[in-house]
């Protein structure tokens, strides 16, 4: 099945029954009167069934085995993240400790996939990960409003790469995709992507941020991830964490159903990551949920789905003491970063 | 753009289990009800035998006998309903419609504390999944009986009876099994709130809440005789709607019953509400929120196992879109659990009733035979109790008896359409009028299906929705009378 | 030399023509005192299935015209059943034997009740729909809406004002009637049926069968192309009303039922004669952006 109503005003739709194939869509997005005709014929977003949707997903009584099952497959999603004005090094490299490992006392409890920082922290970060696994992602393209020249934006990738960084978390221009430059935002995303080139080892992953927040209405959602998908991000992301809302069930469910339904136009498959807002094991079991039963279980990876959160770790080890001892734990028995 | 997505970060070496996130079983607790060996009638405020022959009520999750009911003959349906008539007469034509409004209110309130012991309870003996009795079913229910105690001492306001509406008197109600305590409050709280006493039947399947009512009338100290709970099956159905001391008969359930109601009440001053049956068509079109679209076909269909009389039943997708709209609802579909009601997972529960289940079985062979295609995603039905997997047709005709003829079940018809006109054709293409839906993005488009649309509630980009403010009821053949809202009183005043 | 003067033809009123019997039966009237008047058409049931059908077919768009359009028309049949009163105001005193004051008062009240009936068109939606709040993010509105055909069994002793008292109210919001003369006094039907003919009224909307309801009351009442039944012209006779009335479940018919006797027509009938043939419909839509 097709991510595309065969509506679509456009007749840049993929064919029926491509399913899997490889849609070439480079000629939605050859000119800005295309690509807006594109985005502009995906099927709507009902944002109260969309709520509705999602509200009830939530309400999935994860237990037991699951329970311990969903708590393990979260912690190993956590970007670790700060990103504050007042970071040091020392701060980082506390994070960086705990993302490998989170909990001391227990040596199965898995690392997160990645620490989440400022570009000039990344060499920091680095170097207290070494060969651990852990990611270091790093936010880039003038974080969080983007609100530069494209030269800029690119210096500052580059320097993350440099630096070390396995992924790059970007920005868009809220403003462009609000005014409907969406070819602009759309270049400007392929050209962080190729600054993400390195050039004698792997390209670092590029997340792409729409800050949601800003976009409010889901159409926008919808359409901002088919752009990001069709420019090469391999994540989409909702939030910087420096606007409200962040993260939301909702936003992120809409998110989901787009990389799946870019799947099976063009097999292939693009990460989700939810960001800010997200403080509980419960919240981040909710997520889970929607993730099986929206995009479904291939996405149940950390190589495709993530958290990005800093407080967020900390309730799930000591959800997962709790399952594992069987009393409730408390705060003083985890390290604070 | 050369690289393609599919490259691993490869952040750690765990592997997934191979069948992903399996929810683990999680019942609700069953310790919260206290369902007795035997039942009696609730007749003039307190139990009694009745003189008919008793009968089981069943689990039909698990084909368990949970009680023993009596059944009430025709002395018994004649003691009611003069114990409604001495209360009416006595007592609560009496009372002000303020002090009607306080024992509502209470009602609604003791319904409130009580919710998780009557959602369990429901699930128990209905089958209907825990999820949808805790989170539909009980909370309406008391929204309900607020709603309604609100209008108990404002009636003259309502519109009805040229400023001075009055009470008609007793009331004799007969409910489904669908939706056993919610069709009671439908039924009960405006009787009441208007002035009325009130004999109520619950289905032969489903009495346990009702009786559980009761008890709730009992904890209210509602004065002896305003409300009383009679069990037992057509027969004394029958003889409640045909009792000439009943004022007031309302009836919710098929159209072949309804028909011999009417017939039953005809020549007589009984008002009559009717809520019968329906063949819902829920109308897609090619630039409907399409994921929303998804989520109301599901939701018209499977909720409550299908047995809704305002069920989306025919879905009547715009052909351009059929295939991407059948795929995605399959998939949609095979995430559906179907199991035990009592687990907070569940989606789908058990077929209420033997009898059901061989109907659904029975008219799904002839959609088999009629040449339709059926498809069912692949689910693992419990070995005891009353099953049937999520269900569709497609290449269904108007032609094909599943596309005419309800089903009560969760097996939905697909049929297609190329122009609006057809579309509305099609829906109106029967002898129901329940319910409707449509799902475009195109607001002036849903305002023209929804006006020519001939049914009594249209759902637009929104499917199986239920408000006590909302009035509910059908056109032709789907019955009389409206439930629901300001419009629910006029069925209970002069 | 007196003049031969020339008489009518009364016949009955089916889509808009004026057609004859299709059983070729016709049955004698006389006035209040026993004369023979004239020869009316004895409507049969093909007839009735006829009328049924021009009713039905007439229906989408007498519905779907605007309130204010109907209103105007209704209105336009009040303007002219005025102009021709002193056809009326004969009619009645012959076959209803009514003083020429009572006539007077008779016809003024017919064509009164018919102004005030035509008001209703675009004000009974106001008055009986809601906007409903609802405990949730969506935008529910109920609104009344015609039931359908409608078969009218006109009351027996008052022929022109009783007549207006089902006709007007079962129309007026949108409904296409069918409806069954008073047995003994059916002329004023007739021309009242030709005002209508002449008044911008589409055809088929109401149609006029002259003959009795006991006979024909049944095929209407059993028909299942018919969506409702105002039984007020057997009142009285309450075991031929329960009969229709049981008929009527066949396709669960809306019925308004028979009085004991025919009421007061110079009362104010309230808006129970227009609700009794109206549908209440509740639409749905979720509140976002």
């Amino acid at each position: 099945m097709l991510g595309l109503m065969a509506s679509s005003p456009t007749t840049d739709a993929p064919p029926t029954g491509a399913r899997g194939q490889g849609w070439d869509y480079s000629d939605v997005t050859r000119s800005e009167a295309t690509l807006r005709r594109f985005l502009h014929g995906l099927p709507g977003v009902d944002q109260v069934g969309a709520d509705a949707r999602a509200a009830a997903l939530g309400t999935r009584s994860i237990k037991t085995t699951a329970k311990a099952f969903a708590i393990d497959l979260a912690i190993r999603m956590v970007d670790l993240t700060t990103l504050e004005g007042a970071d040091t090094a020392g701060k980082v490299r506390a994070l960086a400790s705990k993302a490998m490992r989170p909990d001391p006392s227990d040596p199965t409890c898995p690392a997160t996939a990645a620490v989440c920082v400022y570009p000039d922290m990344v060499a920091t970060a680095r170097r207290t990960l070494g060969t651990s696994g852990v990611h270091v992602a790093a936010v880039a393209t003038a974080f969080p409003s983007g609100r530069a020249a494209l030269d800029i934006k690119l210096a500052d990738t580059r320097d993350a790469v440099e630096a070390g960084a396995d992924e790059i978390d970007m920005v868009i221009d809220r403003g462009a995709f609000l005014s409907g430059r969406y070819l602009q935002v759309f270049e400007e995303i392929v050209a962080v992507r190729e600054a993400c080139a390195r050039p004698n080892g792997p390209s670092a992953h590029l997340k792409v941020i729409f800050e949601t927040g800003e976009l409010q209405t889901y159409d926008n959602v919808r359409r901002a991830s088919w752009l990001a998908m069709m420019a090469g991000g391999h994540f989409i992301k909702t939030s910087t964490g420096k606007v409200q809302p962040a993260a939301t069930l909702p936003v992120t469910m809409i998110m989901l159903e787009a990389v799946r339904d870019f799947r099976e136009a063009t097999g292939q498959m693009v990460g989700v990551k939810p960001a800010g807002g997200i403080r509980t094991s419960k919240d981040a079991i909710k997520y889970l949920v929607i993730v099986n039963e929206v995009a479904g279980t291939d996405w149940l990876d950390p190589d495709w789905f993530r958290f990005g959160a800093s407080t967020l770790l900390n309730d799930l080890l000591m959800q997962r003491t709790k399952m594992r001892t069987g009393r409730y734990s408390g705060p003083d028995y985890f390290t604070l970063d | 753009m050369a690289e393609k997505n599919v490259v691993s970060t490869g952040s750690t070496g765990e592997a997934r289990p191979a069948n992903g996130f399996d929810y683990a079983p999680a019942p609700e607790s069953r310790s919260i009800v206290d369902i007795k060996a035997s039942y009696g009638l609730f007749v003039n405020g307190e139990f009694v035998d009745g003189g008919g022959k008793a009968f089981k009520t069943i689990n039909p999750a698990t084909e368990e006998v949970l009680a023993e009911v009596a059944e009430a003959d025709a002395a018994d349906v004649d003691a009611a309903v003069k114990a409604a008539r001495r209360a009416y007469d006595r007592v609560w034509s009496k009372l002000s419609g303020r002090e009607r409004a306080k024992y509502l209110y209470r009602i609604a309130r003791i319904i409130q504390e009580r919710s998780r012991e009557l959602a369990v309870l429901e699930s128990i003996d209905n089958g209907k999944p825990i999820k949808e009795s805790r989170d539909v079913d009980v909370p309406i229910v008391a929204a309900h009986f607020f709603y309604y105690a609100g209008w108990a001492d404002k009636l003259e306001y309502s519109g009805y009876g040229g400023g001075n509406p009055q009470p008609l008197g007793v009331a004799g109600q007969v409910i489904p099994w669908n939706f056993p305590l919610l069709m009671l409050a439908w039924k009960i709280a405006p009787a009441l709130a208007c002035g009325n006493t009130v004999v109520l039947k619950p289905a032969e399947t489903t009495p346990l809440t009702a009786l559980l009512f009761a008890e709730i009338c009992q904890q209210a100290d509602l004065p002896a005789g305003v409300v009383n709970i009679i069990t037992g099956a057509g027969e004394t159905g029958r003889a409640l709607v045909s009792h000439p001391d009943v004022d007031k008969v309302a009836f919710t359930g098929s159209t072949e019953v309804g028909k011999a109601i009417a017939r039953a009440v005809a020549g007589t001053n009984k008002k009559l509400t009717l809520e019968l049956g329906g063949k819902a068509a829920n109308i897609v079109f090619d630039d409907a929120p399409i994921d929303q679209a998804v989520e109301g076909i599901v939701d018209g269909i499977f909720f409550n196992q299908g047995h809704v009389c305002c069920a989306g039943s025919r879905l009547l997708v715009q052909e351009s879109i059929a295939e991407e709209l059948l795929g995605r609802l399959k998939r949609r579909m095979s995430t559906l659990r179907v199991g035990d009601p009592l687990d907070k997972n569940t989606d789908i529960g058990a077929i209420n009733s033997a009898e059901q289940l061989e109907r659904i079985r029975e008219l799904s062979a002839v959609g088999d035979a009629e040449g339709a295609e059926r498809w069912s995603p692949p689910c693992e039905l419990p070995q005891h109790g009353f099953w049937f997997p999520p269900t569709i047709f497609t290449g269904v005709s108007q032609a094909h008896r599943i596309a005419r003829e309800e089903i009560f079940g969760p097996v939905l018809s697909v049929l297609t359409f190329r122009t609006p006109a057809e579309a509305v054709e099609k829906a109106n293409n029967t002898p129901y009028g329940l319910s409707a839906g449509v799902w475009t993005d195109k607001g002036s488009r849903i305002l023209k299906i929804a006006n020519e649309l001939r049914a009594g509630v249209v759902w637009a980009n929104t499917f199986n929705k239920f408000d006590p403010t909302s009035p509910f009821g059908g056109y032709k053949e789907s019955g009389h009378g409206r439930e629901g809202g300001r419009h629910g009183l006029e069925g209970y005043l002069r | 030399m007196t003049r031969i003067d020339v008489r009518k033809t009364y016949k009955l009123y089916i889509g808009g023509a004026f057609p004859r019997s299709e059983s070729g039966h016709s049955y004698p009237v006389h006035d209040s005192l026993g004369a023979f008047v004239a020869n009316a058409s004895l409507a049969s049931r093909k007839d009735a299935r006829d009328a049924v059908s021009a009713a039905r077919k007439a229906f989408p768009g007498w519905s779907g015209r605007t309130a204010y359009n109907r209103a105007q028309i209704l209105y336009r049949v009040a303007e002219v059943m005025e102009d021709r009163r002193p056809q009326f105001l004969e009619a009645v005193r012959q076959f209803e034997g009514l003083s020429a004051a009572r006539a007077e008062k008779t016809v003024d009240e017919a064509i009164d009740r018919l102004v005030w009936y035509a008001g209703w068109a675009d004000k009974i939606t106001q008055v009986v729909g809601n906007a409903n709040p609802v405990a949730g993010p969506f935008f529910n509105l109920s609104t009344p809406e015609p039931t359908g055909v409608v078969a009218v069994l006109a009351p027996q002793a008052s022929s022109l004002l009783g007549l207006v008292h089902v006709v007007a109210p079962a129309v007026v919001t949108g409904n296409t009637a069918v409806v069954v003369s008073s047995f003994e006094r059916p002329l004023p039907a007739v021309t009242f049926a030709e005002v209508l003919a002449t008044s911008d009224v589409p055809g088929g909307v109401v149609n006029i069968l002259t003959g009795s309801a006991t006979t024909i009351g049944p095929w209407l009442a059993s028909h299942m192309d018919v969506n409702g039944i105002d039984l007020t012209g057997v009142a009285g006779d309450s075991e031929l009303a329960t009969a229709l009335e049981v008929a009527a479940a066949d396709n669960l018919k809306r019925v308004r039922r028979a009085p004991a006797a025919e009421p007061d027509w110079t009362l104010d009938p309230g808006t129970a004669a227009m609700t009794a043939f109206l549908e209440t419909k509740t639409v749905w839509h979720p509140i976002g952006v």
